[in-house]
């Protein structure tokens, strides 16, 4: 009896109930500690391994450049200063460059979304003529690099028409480049960078939902566009806010499409691409003799310059993840 | 009972004159309710079609044409070229002294790689969508190699020369004095003699894991969102009907997951095709950038094109057997 009231209160309880359920309680806690430490073991050396070039690259970006030579400073600067970030802005005209970047990959990658987003129910519920003829062209998007088609693409847009109307019109073609016009046209009309993966997972989604919902709401007398709307927009919301985010950070980071379109634009990711060259100048005491600066200093300005641009982008991220978790309780009208 | 099943046979067909007549007010097949989704699809598709036409088609004719020509750059603008039929692809495999091997290379490599992301991926996002502590801020960092691995970061430091000497040298340091703990590893169990060809794909599996993670962001997602789009009623369900987790995760997880599985394994072929670091790419704008023949590039990234249309339509075929929609 003594023994017994030794041990602690919930103790006995969970022993008692242990011997009640012949052993099953005691057996069903150790396998669920044994598989969320394993799993914890898995995230934890997984995670480490991302974020561990991050954490090196923030620790030397915020160290003195004598630090960088001296051996025995490995992660924590001797000498901390914010002065490199300093000169990252003004290499990459930080504020102008960072909003013109936000502007354009905001509206480029709603266009691109909302039009792949229409395309995408279009092949999941509709049926039509020529219709594998269209999807192939879908799949064709996804694997045909922008490169092999850019030249023609760049001659296209410096002397753009349609159909020879503007010709008519005004008497000559019109020259479309350093405007966002001609990659805006592209992104409505599904053309933009890797659309055809979204148009795809859109689809697959669509697909996925159980016709009976919209048949439902055909009954009720709704239309095709309010049943769209009402019905199969919201419950396709992850995978839509999974797009919206593929295509911002991709639109964000993009080298390619920027230099082709918006090549008059300061854009950052252009500006981190040519921060070397703009970096020998910027430290040599004459412009025009360029100076090469050392190796390890290119490297912790670049490192800078690569987390400016993804804390943005994280941040972002951040707040679209509320939405996946929020349309988990949408989508529990599926049955 | 037997038109029934005649019409049930070929439901997605369409004749001809029947998708001549649909879009012309005032005919038969106009009015029918087939034809009226038919056109509302279409109005659905249009922007594709408006932008593949206009953005897609032409550049790519012309691309097409080239790799059948013999290709010459003037001076001033533009190029002339001449129609020389299959030479190019003749080229491509026989003459061209790194093409062959370096696509055999590829494909090797591509194989063990992208299952290895398909599999890695799924179960991150199985475990991602578990219930436990710092949920967001694993999702979180698994958001990070989407960010890393785009557009002009994975590149922009090994764009310099000189530290990637440097980075070289310092390799052969470390693998010189020992310190290399899986290499030591590999040796231990390759000397023990099990299975030593199984070992070797793990290891170049192992070797290459922070590649494949980097590699598997997107997959990641994508799963993610198809997972969190289960109804949890339906494990309830499960649970109380007796089901143990190991089941309900096949029963359920992973049928209402599967069409994902065909997203993401094209997703994953592609990338890992069209990667910059992808020795074929390599070869290609070598050829185009210093030897200056266009036409042959051409036929280089046609064919290679060719053997990725190939890999994606055989891995599909083989998925959609398995892949189960909701039929209602």
């Amino acid at each position: 009896m003594k023994t017994k009231n030794a041990i602690p209160e919930n103790r006995r309880n969970f022993w008692e109930a242990n011997r009640a359920s012949n052993g099953y309680l005691l057996k069903s806690v150790i396998t669920q500690k044994v598989i969320s430490f394993a799993r914890a073991l898995l995230l934890f050396g997984l995670c480490f391994m991302i974020i561990q070039p991050l954490l090196t690259r923030f620790g030397t970006s915020l160290m003195m450049e004598k630090d960088l030579y001296d051996s025995t400073v490995v992660l924590v600067p001797r000498n901390p200063t914010l002065d490199n970030y300093r000169i990252v802005f003004e290499l990459t005209d930080f504020p102008r460059s960072m909003l013109n970047t936000l502007w354009t990959s905001l509206l480029v990658s709603v266009l691109q979304v909302v039009s792949c987003t229409l395309v995408g129910y279009g092949f999941a519920r509709f049926d039509f003529p020529l219709k594998k003829l269209w999807f192939a062209c879908v799949v064709a998007l996804i694997i045909i690099p922008p490169q092999t088609i850019a030249t023609a693409l760049y001659m296209n847009f410096a002397n753009f028409d349609i159909l020879g109307v503007i010709k008519a019109i005004k008497g000559r073609t019109i020259s479309l480049h350093g405007s966002i016009v001609p990659y805006a046209m592209m992104s409505l009309t599904c053309m933009g960078l890797k659309n055809g993966l979204y148009i795809y997972m859109l689809k697959q989604y669509f697909t996925g939902i159980p016709k009976s919902l919209e048949e439902a709401a055909y009954v009720d007398g709704c239309g095709t566009m309010h049943t769209f709307i009402k019905i199969m927009l919201p419950d396709a919301m992850p995978t839509i806010t999974s797009c919206f985010l593929f295509s911002f950070v991709w639109q964000w980071t993009d080298l390619f499409y920027t230099r082709n379109f918006l090549s008059g634009m300061s854009i950052y990711s252009t500006q981190l691409s040519s921060i070397v060259s703009r970096m020998n100048r910027y430290f040599s005491s004459d412009a025009s003799k360029p100076i090469i600066v050392p190796v390890g200093r290119q490297q912790q300005l670049i490192s800078i310059g690569v987390l400016i641009c993804c804390i943005p982008l994280v941040i972002l991220y951040l707040f679209a993840q509320r939405t996946f978790v929020e349309s988990i309780v949408m989508s529990g009208s599926k049955e | 009972m037997m038109t029934q099943k005649k019409i049930k046979s070929r439901p997605n067909h369409w004749g001809f004159r029947e998708s001549i007549l649909t879009f012309i007010p005032g005919t038969s097949v106009y009015k029918t309710m087939r034809a009226k989704n038919a056109r509302k699809g279409v109005l659905f598709i249009m922007p594709l079609i408006i932008g593949f036409l206009v953005f897609m088609a032409k550049p790519l004719g012309e691309s097409l044409l080239m790799s059948m020509s013999n290709v010459q750059m003037k001076a001033g603008e533009g190029y002339s070229r001449v129609f020389t039929g299959i030479a190019n692809y003749q080229y491509a495999f026989s003459v061209d002294p790194y093409f062959n091997q370096r696509l055999v290379e590829e494909i090797g490599r591509m194989a063990v790689n992208a299952i290895a992301t398909l599999v890695l991926s799924f179960v991150i996002a199985v475990i991602l969508n578990q219930d436990f502590k710092g949920r967001a801020l694993a999702r979180a960092i698994f958001f990070l190699p989407v960010i890393l691995s785009s557009g002009v970061l994975p590149g922009i430091e090994s764009q310099n020369e000189f530290y990637n000497m440097m980075q070289g040298i310092s390799d052969e340091i470390a693998n010189a004095s020992g310190i290399n703990l899986s290499a030591s590893l590999e040796e231990l169990l390759s000397v023990s003699g099990i299975g030593s060809g199984v070992f070797d794909v793990l290891f170049t599996m192992i070797d290459a894991i922070y590649d494949i993670v980097m590699a598997s962001g997107i997959q990641i997602i994508v799963f993610l969102s198809g997972l969190q789009a289960i109804s949890p009623s339906l494990y309830e369900a499960a649970d109380i009907e007796g089901c143990t987790a190991w089941e309900s995760f096949w029963k359920i997880t992973f049928p209402i997951v599967s069409p994902l599985l065909l997203v993401n394994c094209i997703y994953t072929i592609i990338d890992f095709f069209m990667k910059n670091d992808n020795r074929v790419m390599e070869r290609i704008n070598e050829v185009m950038y210093s030897q200056f023949r266009f036409g042959e590039a051409a036929a280089m990234s046609w064919i290679y094109f060719g053997v990725a249309l190939l890999f994606i339509s055989v891995s599909s075929f083989i998925i959609t057997r398995g892949v189960r929609y909701y039929e209602d």
